[in-house]
């Protein structure tokens, strides 16, 4: 998508005199009705707004019954114990699972009060507004620059991309290490880095919101805090969900918290079911259910 | 702890030396082979092997026209097999649904075609190319195009290998981004896979120069005393010279043989070497 000055929305205009005088315009926003147009970013607006999704791999229902709002600017952890379907349900908000065979989406998902799977939807564009980093940092085999670089190109954005690169990488905090060896392999870095270059790769392509899949499962306490110390960074600036294993993590960073369970049939299949969302305060302190109050007390999972 | 019985070792260091002695057999008969190759080649093992054309007397007779035939047919044959066996890969790998039935019938007989005989090809190329509806005639362009289907399968499975160890991380990622599925594979999966996918098309060409078999029915079994001009140029080739010359009954011709298969063996082993320089030089650790 190749957009110019003259027809980038007033919001993206607005952000971008806070980044940097430099900085290329963005593409504009989806069409997502006025919301859009009176705030310059989407603070208190509703991103998503998920009603009774289920998910199916084939025959199998992975994911029962979801419904929740995500708002912007805020961090939204997905907490609950291994196999209740978190990855999977973050997965449906990008449309990687349309990647998987036999995958399918029942119930509705709005994004910006559009229907992410409405049938002129092209999942291609909807991943370009809505980022997503892995558990694995997974820099691709090039240098620091080209990975950056990657996502810019193949979606055609026009700009200086060696300010581009820059800017994303400093916003990623990882700019002063790795300034001098832009043309050097991803694969030199440390795997806090690389993970935080995942995270400059997915800010380079000026998405909306960016999906967390577990990012510092593989990392260790230092390289973790950095992460999360970058995360409250850019909740400024993007609406973040994220799938945490780590309870003290989802504490810490997020803003409201979506706690999932599994539900077993008599078939003994597990199927993933959303038990409760809630500010994170109330949810450590108060939770409603009890399924929380064990799982969040370490009773359970 | 207890050692082990004397018996228990003795049979591990036996089977041991057992599988040593396999290994040793094998490049035994090689070293005999090339020691004894190189020997006999020796006296005619110089320029005018490569400078001469094919001669009825022995003395002035050299491999020229078979070099440059082998150059051609080879040459041709990679630019066909190439491209082809790739994007044949990439569909199987990267786009073909293995739940349905007309996938794997094409995966099954891929694995088929690569053991079927070179002369069955031979018989193919005939019936099909230089003769029968093509009718292109014994020219390098029919040989080029039945070598290049002797060794589609080899390149198809080793080009498969190549792209499947590329990591689905990597695709996801670059699907993460908003890149399309050709996108992913162009940008991303098929430069990854390049070091795997030149070693296998490598060893594949190498395959191809070394066979005689289906050419002879080609019209490669020609006294030429021409170089090939074009694709619709009569051809011989390495191998198939080297048949003609020990099928003489002169000695000098079996010397002259003996040197061209020397040269023969250089052009393979420079091709298997480039293969691993290739393999080592590009690998990726993920």
């Amino acid at each position: 998508m190749v957009t110019d000055l003259a027809n980038a929305s007033p919001d993206t205009l607005i952000d971008l005199g806070e980044i940097s005088t430099q900085a290329p315009p963005g593409p504009p926003r989806p069409e997502v009705g006025q919301a859009s147009e009176a705030h310059p970013d989407s603070a208190g607006e509703v991103v998503f707004h998920i009603s009774a999704l289920d998910f199916y791999y084939g025959d199998f229902r992975a994911v029962r019954d979801v419904s929740v709002d995500v708002e912007g600017n805020e961090i939204t952890a997905v907490i609950g114990p291994s196999g209740c379907g978190k990855s999977t349900f973050i997965r449906c908000l990008n449309r990687m699972n349309d990647l998987v065979p036999g995958a399918r989406v029942e119930g509705r998902i709005e994004y910006h009060g559009q229907d992410l799977y409405g049938p002129d939807v092209d999942p291609i564009e909807v991943r370009r507004h809505i980022g997503m980093v892995f558990q694995k940092p997974n820099p691709f085999p090039k240098s620091i620059y080209d990975n950056v670089a990657f996502g810019p190109r193949v979606n055609g954005i026009k700009a200086d991309m060696d300010d581009l690169v820059e800017e994303s990488l400093h916003r990623a905090a990882l700019w002063d290490e790795v300034k001098g060896k832009l043309k050097q392999s991803a694969f030199s870095l440390s795997g806090g880095q690389q993970q935080r270059l995942c995270i400059a790769r997915c800010i380079a392509i000026r998405p909306d919101v960016i999906l967390m899949d577990e990012p510092c499962s593989a990392l260790d306490p230092l390289a973790t805090n950095r992460i999360e110390e970058l995360m409250t960074e850019l909740k400024r600036e993007y609406t973040i969900v994220i799938v945490t294993h780590n309870m003290q993590q989802a504490a810490r960073v997020s803003d409201r918290t979506a706690f999932f369970t599994t539900e077993v049939n008599e078939q003994s299949q597990r199927t993933g079911v959303l038990v409760e969302v809630d500010r994170t305060e109330k949810i450590f302190t108060a939770p409603t259910d009890q399924r929380t109050e064990d799982y969040i007390t370490g009773r359970f999972g | 702890m207890e050692r082990r019985s004397t018996a228990d070792r003795l049979q591990g260091r036996a089977f041991q030396a057992l599988l040593l002695s396999c290994l040793g057999f094998g490049l035994l008969c090689l070293v005999v082979l090339l020691v004894q190759v190189v020997n006999e080649g020796l006296p005619r093992l110089n320029l005018d092997l490569l400078r001469n054309f094919p001669s009825s007397s022995p003395g002035g007779a050299g491999a020229r026209s078979a070099i440059f035939g082998t150059i051609w047919v080879v040459g041709i044959c990679g630019l066909v097999v190439v491209p082809v066996g790739v994007g044949a890969a990439v569909y199987l790998e990267e786009y073909a649904d293995t739940t349905r039935w007309y996938n794997r019938l094409i995966e099954v007989n891929i694995q088929n075609l690569a053991a079927v005989p070179a002369i069955v090809y031979g018989i193919l190329g005939l019936g099909f190319l230089s003769r029968g509806p093509l009718n292109l005639g014994f020219v390098v362009l029919a040989g080029s195009l039945t070598l290049a289907l002797l060794v589609l399968p080899i390149v198809i499975i080793t080009s498969r290998e190549a792209i499947r160890a590329v990591p689905n991380s990597i695709r996801l990622g670059a699907f993460a981004l908003g890149a399309t599925q050709w996108q992913t594979i162009r940008r991303q999966v098929l430069p990854s896979a390049v070091p795997g996918i030149a070693t296998g098309s490598i060893l594949a060409l190498s395959r191809a120069i070394g066979e005689a078999a289906p050419l002879i029915l080609l019209g490669g079994l020609t006294y030429l005393t021409f170089n090939p001009t074009g694709l619709n140029s009569p051809f011989t080739v390495l191998p198939i010279q080297i048949f003609n010359w020990i099928s003489r009954p002169q000695e000098e011709f079996r010397v002259l043989a003996a040197a061209a298969i020397v040269v023969l063996l250089a052009i393979l082993i420079s091709m298997n070497a480039l293969a691993i320089f290739v393999r080592n030089r590009y690998q990726r650790r993920w």
